[in-house]
């Protein structure tokens, strides 16, 4: 009976006709165990000084790669730093990693190989052999969404075992996807997302198949830089192995082995030393997004945050379901890769760069819910939940530290973290089809810390060192012009005691070209996605404003300079007969004419205190900035002033304030009492509202006619925003009496 | 012996009391939610953050929706200080943001030598 039974999983196991995503490999982020050569070599190598050269060296060649890359590389995330280098165990573990650039790439990295391990190593018809490349695209499978490529390649020592992997990934964009430009926001099934590639070999001797890359390049609209980017990708790959193959000469395959291992297993100590200095106890917050950028929709992303001696349990559980035909879906891992850039970019930046930063955190949440979503659910734009997430967590990670006595780095209010920036796709100037985004998203602004004001569009919440873009380089590759490049907008700012950065306004526009558009995705036009600490207020809403029906090029030599700005053109209406509107921020891919105006604004960061303890001083400097309004410094700061002078009235000004906080006290109300009168059994009517509102056992399916059980809620499925628009116009036409054929 | 939770609340350890840390009013149970002992204003949001696009012609301002958002802003009731800001849907739940294990505080800082922020 028992050889019938192995007879019978042996068949199983060889008539799999369908190999899909793997759930356990994707839920598992900890480290691999310890194989038998690491055992070894770890009781062989383990000087604390070899190891610390050894990694060094790890490190430098991860450096040189990314710098190579971003030298070298085609596409538009890759000269603007949105790109990673890392060096992996030989069970798939980030070890090593470069310090600028995306390192939530290459956190998630650990499933793909762990895949190839499991699917690929023993398969007959694949294998792992040295010279094979690799690559997966498919968020499914451990990538956050398909515009982001990779190369993987596995690194083999002298005896032909393999000893490691080198990775490198590049935010390519174009990937043929429905709309153009890699991340469309009109996906409505993942089949509509572009190239997807589970983990595939796509190369071999080092070098790519020649019929694969033409079946890429035949897949995107871009097929140069499909090619350009694979072969320079692939340099960067050679290049690190040679590299680490030189370090193995002078220190051996072992030591090297033995020194990725070490720095995990050390990395993950530490991390575990610093949780124990954390007060022990529960931590909630909860974001907000108000779009599926088809749509405005209020989305509740909730976190507890759970610290229970050198463990945190992050429990997303609470969060609203998926959208089954909107792409703004989170992969439970890509979530995983967004909390830990949380620690190590803005909480333990002094540990190296890997992810067992992140082994001692444990997740948990709802399967089929918007942050852990199914295979069937699109994903192309799911910074738009996971970026949210990662909002939840700075905002409770601030109240686990503020009582911690030794903190890494300084408390901070919310980064910003919505990607402004326009997507782009058409014909070039050159008659080229390209389709990608601009660097603007790499410009959010940074959140208040605890002692001073935060940096204006500094960086994106996903990397620590990345690029605007130059304008020359992008009027020079595409018919975009910025006639308003980086304008920093007024009272565009998270008010407090420190404030956040503020935000720059673009403006631009299509020039040379008449088959060129855009695309925008941000959500929080309604709804802030940033908030203050401590008493500090978050960042405003954001809108996309048009000016359609006029070519300003021709216009704007007769509107001074000062005027150019989105309040100066929206308020004013310079443009005789130009429509002028205002939207959501999910835009999906339109053609823009020539001249026509298309506006957006980076987002603040959030403030942090009481806006009544801000230096009258730092509010003057502000108002000289023009970053500020004379409104904001009387209304929001209550600064006494001269408005011609700017000089500053303490006595007033302290005056002003007191009266202030005892009027707080007479409008304020006692929270028990405020709370019996303000709290609701369920979201209003009126408010399309998808999630759980008081408890989490009841999900609300766009206000409080529809709820379902929590578990119940396959996802969320809506409609057409076209069909609901006609439908609402059809109604107004029958109120008029009049009747369409049917 | 007290310890500073936030930028402006501190417990008393020995009492086992939340406090403010500007004016040390007391604010209740330290087991308990704190925002029990603050007073509570449903703010409109568009009055700290105000339309910068004219709001008679434009359905997008700058300004978050009243009818989708209201800060919620905790004062304390002896100081009138601005403790916390809560953006929320109108009639959703306030969040116990922090519930920390005092006997765990209590072994924590005990002997520590941690004075209060000043």
């Amino acid at each position: 009976m028992a050889v019938a039974k192995t007879k019978l999983e042996k068949f199983l196991e060889d008539t799999v006709v369908f190999l899909g995503p793997d759930r356990e490999i994707l839920k598992d982020h900890g480290l691999a165990p310890r194989d038998d050569r690491e055992e070894r070599v770890m009781r062989d190598h383990k000087d604390p000084h070899e190891i610390g050269l050894v990694r060094s060296k790890l490190d430098v060649i991860a450096e040189e790669a990314f710098d190579q890359l971003e030298q070298t590389g085609a596409a538009p995330g890759a000269k603007w730093g949105d790109l990673v280098a890392g060096v992996f165990t030989a069970s798939g573990d980030l070890a090593a990693a470069s310090t600028g650039g995306v390192l939530l790439f290459s956190v998630v990295c650990q499933p793909m190989l762990r895949y190839i391990l499991k699917y690929w190593k023993d398969e007959p018809t694949v294998g792992i052999r040295p010279g094979d490349i690799f690559t997966s695209t498919d968020p499914r499978y451990g990538n956050i969404h398909t515009p982001d490529q990779n190369t993987i390649l596995p690194v083999f020592d002298d005896e032909g075992r393999l000893a490691l992997w080198v990775i490198v990934i590049v935010h390519e964009g174009e990937n043929g996807s429905v709309e153009p430009g890699g991340m469309p926001s009109a996906a409505e099934s993942p089949y509509m997302e572009g190239i997807r590639m589970p983990p595939v070999k796509i190369g071999e001797n080092y070098q790519h198949k020649r019929d694969i890359v033409t079946w890429l390049q035949n897949s995107v609209r871009d097929p140069m830089l499909q090619i350009q980017d694979m072969k320079i990708r692939l340099s960067a790959c050679l290049k690190m192995k040679e590299r680490i193959e030189q370090v193995a000469q002078e220190y051996g395959w072992d030591a090297i082995v033995s020194t990725l291992r070490w720095t995990l297993e050390d990395t993950e100590a530490e991390v575990r030393r610093r949780l124990r200095a954390w007060p022990e106890g529960t931590v909630r917050s909860i974001a907000w997004t108000d779009s599926t950028l088809r749509e405005n929709a209020l989305i509740k992303i909730a976190l507890e945050a759970r610290k229970k001696d050198d463990e945190l349990i992050l429990d997303f559980r609470g969060t609203s379901p998926q959208f089954i035909n909107r792409s703004i879906n989170t992969q439970l891992h890509a979530l995983k890769g967004m909390l830990a850039q949380v620690f190590l970019t803005f909480v333990w930046p002094d540990l190296p760069r890997n992810q067992a930063v992140f082994a001692p955190m444990r997740l948990m949440s709802d399967w089929g819910s918007a942050l852990d979503s199914t295979p069937e659910a699109p994903n192309a734009q799911s910074m738009m939940t996971f970026f949210p997430g990662f909002t939840a967590l700075q905002m409770c990670v601030a109240k686990f530290l503020y009582p911690t006595p030794k903190r890494y780095t300084k408390l901070l209010a919310p980064w910003y973290n919505m990607i402004t920036t326009f997507i782009y796709g058409g014909l070039n100037q050159y008659g080229e089809i390209v389709g990608n985004l601009c660097a603007d998203l790499n410009g959010m602004s940074g959140g208040a810390r605890e002692d001073e004001d935060g940096e204006h569009s500094i960086a994106p919440i996903f990397a620590a060192m990345t690029d605007l873009g130059e304008n020359e380089i992008i009027e020079e590759e595409t018919p975009i012009v910025k006639i308003v490049p980086h304008r920093l907008m007024q009272d565009n700012q998270g008010f407090g005691k420190f404030r956040g950065g503020s935000g720059y306004q673009v403006i631009g526009t299509v020039r040379r070209s008449d088959m060129f558009g855009f695309m925008t995705t941000c959500t929080g036009s309604k709804f802030p996605t940033v908030y203050g600490l401590f008493g500090g207020y978050g960042a405003p809403s954001y809108p996309l404003c048009k000016v359609k029906g006029v070519n300003a090029f021709e216009k704007l030599k007769d509107l001074p300079e000062s005027k150019w700005t989105i309040p100066g053109i929206m308020n004013e209406q310079p443009f005789a007969d130009a429509r002028y509107s205002t939207h959501h921020m999910g835009m999906q891919f339109e053609i823009v004419k020539q001249g026509e105006l298309y506006m957006i604004c980076q987002g603040a960061g959030g403030g942090y205190g009481d806006p009544l303890e801000r230096d009258p001083d730092a509010v003057m400097s502000d108002l000289r900035d023009q970053l500020i309004s004379h409104l904001t410094a009387k209304e929001v700061y209550l600064v006494a002033y001269d408005e011609r002078t700017l000089s500053v009235d303490v006595e007033a000004t302290e005056r002003r304030r007191e009266a202030e906080r005892q009027a707080r006290k007479r409008r304020g109300r006692p929270f028990d009492e405020f709370v019996k009168q303000w709290v609701t059994e369920e979201p209003p009517a009126g408010l399309p509202y998808y999630g759980p509102w008081g408890d989490r056992e009841t999900i609300y399916l766009g206000g409080p006619a529809n709820k379902m059980a929590r578990g119940t809620c396959p996802g969320i499925m809506m409609t057409d925003p076209r069909e609901v628009r006609i439908a609402e116009l059809e109604q107004k036409l029958r109120e008029l009496g009049v009747e369409l054929a049917r | 012996m007290q310890v500073a939770i936030t930028e402006y609340l501190e417990i008393d350890l020995d009492r086992e009391r939340w406090r403010c840390r500007r004016c040390r009013r007391d604010l209740g149970s330290a087991r308990d939610n704190y925002k029990r002992g603050l007073l509570v204003h449903d703010r409109d949001p568009r009055e700290i953050h105000r339309p910068i696009l004219d709001a008679e012609r434009y359905r997008y301002t700058f300004a978050p929706d009243s009818k989708w958002c209201r800060i919620l802003e905790y004062y304390c009731p002896g100081c009138g200080t601005q403790v916390e800001t809560e953006y929320l849907p109108p009639g959703h739940p306030p969040t116990h943001d922090i519930e920390l294990d005092v006997d765990d505080l209590k072994k924590r800082f005990a002997g520590s030598g941690q004075e209060p922020k000043p």
